[in-house]
């Protein structure tokens, strides 16, 4: 449906043809969040001559433009009044409109007026219509009821269906059976002039579990869909060298032997072998270490480095499945069947649950055919059994649950990534970090208490000269400071930076290439030497967090991939006490299994690829929005935003959702306890049976609507 | 009883004029943002 994507934005009109006249742009609008929003952008963009139509989407936070501009210009345009926006992969993005959930909706409308018809005819039923009237009602509730049933209890058939001839027992199972059930017998009932007819108990059954089952299907879609933003966000192309000068590639279609150029601040995008004379990387997303790593000629970068310095050529070594990348993921995808033996709440219900109302109904049947000989009393009150113990607000009990909170949540800030994630991270008791990245943020600070201001003005005169991911940090550090006059300026590559000033010789750079021995840079003026030590910043909100995790009595521990020197100092500044420093990534997964078999429930929280074993398995995950693409699938939850400090709020709410799920349970039980000894002995009427239904079902769902409260 | 002959046929037309109503709304993709036409009643000029 679109044709400009963001990649073939930047692609030269020779390689791409101009874009179709139906083009459209989607752009990512995180920042919106009301009317005057809308208004904004829509009439800025509207305003603009290149622009056809704008519509904001705001539930998606996405906005679509029908234009034949590059999304670039788009995000331009955006960024001059104030909104960040990011261009959307498209092609990440091109399955949107949810046909699943707009399906389920209508069984859910269908079945909701049909109900309602049904209803008004059995309420005369009910107050006293006889004879041929009441089965003139009879005959209209089955025209209506039947048709309704075979079309918006499908779903319901369906899985009952696949788990069945799976030879397995799910709540759909009582459900089919309970729907079915109701509907033959009462039709069987009412071509033979009887009494009772379920007609809107059928129908109450398929609408209220069909609200269930939509909350369910939303949750899912709502956590997949933002996933997909996610990964739609980072746009998987690379720039690759052709004669005619770079074209944008999918990664997917690099070959080895391709050149590839890297951006400042990009990722790269395939393992290969440096062809610049030089550059700087992050690897914390690989390793943890919070250093930037200096590479020459010839070195070999993995996929997921960030380029620090200047743009790089590499060669690409090893695309798709060879890439370190695609090897973590295949440990990933072995540590992920481990958790999926997890079972959920609702289906552990499902398993006391069906087999127990089926044997229920059996015993009423055989009850009363020992009692009265007679088949067609004995099949009616067994039939009328199961439909008052259809599991309907059983049904309801955890997807009414669960998406309250993972709405709330999303108000907070995290994405829920599976349904069974909040219930695991319930269990939770031991709570494990990853440094770099996790905790920390990207950049550093410097410890310049004791120094006089005229030697921060030679510092920061200095550090402006080098492109060395440390000195523009320092640089960055010392906004306020006024950078003194600098006379002969000579930078050596990697090492440091030389100057004079007032005549004095000055230097910033490695302590090593200054001739002394301390941590960090040191700067040099005249004879005297100062040791300029950094360390990393925490991400704000992380003290908060520890605090308050501690308080609820969670153990918390930090296992990193960089030296045991920056851990430590990032634990003290974290308040946490235990760490584990030079970890490879099989050593935190391992740690995370010793934990576990020492009796523990671990969360693991990281962001990079090291930490991704360790993250699919442990019992629950979160990672930061800002993780690695494998970081982010492998976890559970996504935190939004810079700050951590509503993580404790998360498990709050985890709490909260296991808690009233079973008191939701209780509800749903309290009634059936009630309810099963009136149908067993045959006082079961189809209006009690309504009223009991829709009582314990509306219950559950506003019970429901305490989980954001308690938190 | 003979109102009945009236009321039954009004009570299900109006019920399929709920449903016709209902099917409308989704095929014209009226709950793709509920977020956003909660919000944008608060715009003045809206087409």
């Amino acid at each position: 449906m679109t044709a400009a994507c963001p990649a073939c934005a930047a692609v030269p009109a020779a390689v791409n043809p101009s874009p179709a006249p139906t083009a459209s742009v989607q752009l990512s609008v995180p920042s919106m969040r009301c009317a005057a929003c809308i208004a904004a952008i829509e009439d800025h963009l509207a305003g603009l001559p290149s622009v056809r139509a704008a519509r904001v989407n705001l539930s998606g936070k996405r906005v679509q433009i029908e234009t034949d501009r590059p999304a670039e210009e788009m995000v331009q345009a955006l960024t001059a009044i104030g909104y960040e926006a990011f261009p959307f992969d498209t092609a990440v993005m091109a399955d949107q409109t949810d046909p699943a959930g707009r399906d389920l909706l209508m069984r859910l409308g269908v079945a909701g007026f049909a109900m309602m018809n049904v209803m008004l005819l059995s309420v005369a039923v009910w107050s006293g219509a006889e004879g041929a009237t009441r089965h003139l009602f009879h005959l209209i509730s089955a025209t209506i009821a039947l048709p309704t049933v075979l079309y918006s209890a499908q779903p319901f058939f369906r899985s009952a269906r696949s788990a069945l001839s799976a030879r397995r027992l799910n709540m759909d199972v009582p459900i089919s059976l309970a729907i079915v059930l109701a509907g033959g017998m009462s039709l069987f009932e009412v071509l033979s002039g009887g009494e009772h007819a379920y007609f809107d108990a059928a129908l109450s059954l398929t609408f209220f579990l069909l609200i269930g089952r939509y909350l369910d299907h939303r949750t899912r879609a709502a956590a997949r869909s933002a996933a997909k933003d996610l990964a739609a966000l980072e746009v998987h192309t690379a720039e690759r060298k052709t004669p005619q000068g770079y074209a944008t590639t999918r990664i997917d279609d690099l070959k080895p032997g391709d050149t590839v150029l890297v951006p400042t601040g990009v990722r790269v995008p395939v393992d290969g072998c440096l062809l610049s004379a030089e550059a700087d990387s992050d690897r914390s997303l690989l390793t943890g270490e919070s250093d930037p790593v200096h590479h020459m000629k010839g070195a070999e970068l993995n996929a997921g480095e960030i380029n620090l310095g200047a743009p790089f050529e590499l060669i690409t070594n090893a695309v798709g499945p060879d890439t370190r990348l695609r090897q973590i993921a295949g440990m990933v995808e072995a540590a992920e069947t481990a958790r999926n033996r997890y079972t959920s709440l609702a289906d552990r219900a499902a398993r006391i649950y069906a087999p127990a109302v089926h044997l229920l109904g059996l015993a009423t049947f055989i009850g009363w055919m020992v009692a009265t000989q007679d088949v067609r009393l004995a099949l009616n009150i067994a039939i009328s059994v199961l439909i008052i113990t259809c599991p309907c607000a059983l049904g309801l009990a955890v997807p009414a649950v669960s998406t309250a909170a993972i709405s709330k949540l999303y108000s907070l800030g995290f994405l829920v990534k599976s349904g069974t994630a909040l219930e695991r991270l319930a269990e939770v008791n031991t709570i494990i970090f990853d440094k770099t990245g996790t905790l920390t943020a990207p950049g550093f600070a410097f410890d310049l208490k004791d120094f006089r201001p005229r030697e921060l003005q030679i510092a920061k005169a200095l550090s402006q000269v080098s492109a060395h991911p440390v000195s523009k940090a320092l640089c960055l550090y010392l906004t306020a400071v006024e950078p003194a006059e600098l006379e002969a300026v000579r930078e050596t590559k990697s090492q440091g930076v030389s100057g004079k000033v007032d005549g004095i010789s000055v230097a910033l750079g490695r302590p090593a290439w200054l001739g002394q021995e301390s941590d960090g840079l040191g700067l040099q003026i005249g004879s005297n030497y100062r040791a300029l030590s950094y360390h990393e910043t925490l991400r704000p909100g992380v003290r908060q967090m520890t605090d308050w995790l501690g308080n609820l009595g969670h153990r918390l521990e930090i296992i990193s991939g960089d030296t045991a020197q920056k851990t430590a100092h990032v634990a003290a500044a974290a308040g946490i006490a235990e760490f584990q420093a030079q970890m490879t990534p099989e050593g935190k997964s391992a740690h995370i299994a010793q934990r576990a078999a020492q009796g523990q429930s671990v969360c693991m929280m990281g962001d990079g690829l090291n930490d991704t074993v360790a993250l699919a398995g442990a019992h629950a995950s979160i990672a930061p929005g800002t993780a690695l693409d494998a970081a982010r699938n492998a976890a559970d939850v996504l935190v939004i935003g810079k700050t951590l400090k509503n993580v404790p709020k998360l498990f709050g709410i985890a709490t909260n959702t296991v808690r009233l799920s079973r008191q939701n349970f209780a509800i749903a039980l309290g009634y059936n306890a009630v309810a099963i000894p009136v149908a067993v002995m045959g006082y079961a009427t189809p209006l009690a049976a309504a009223l009991a239904m829709s009582i314990s079902s509306i219950t559950v769902i506003l019970n429901a609507v305490r989980v954001g409260r308690a938190a | 009883m003979n109102i009945l002959v009236l009321l039954i046929p009004i009570s299900l037309s109006l019920g399929g004029l709920g449903v016709a109503a209902f099917i409308w709304t989704l095929k014209s993709r009226q709950y793709d943002d509920p977020d956003g036409h909660a919000a944008r009643i608060l715009n003045d000029e809206e087409p």
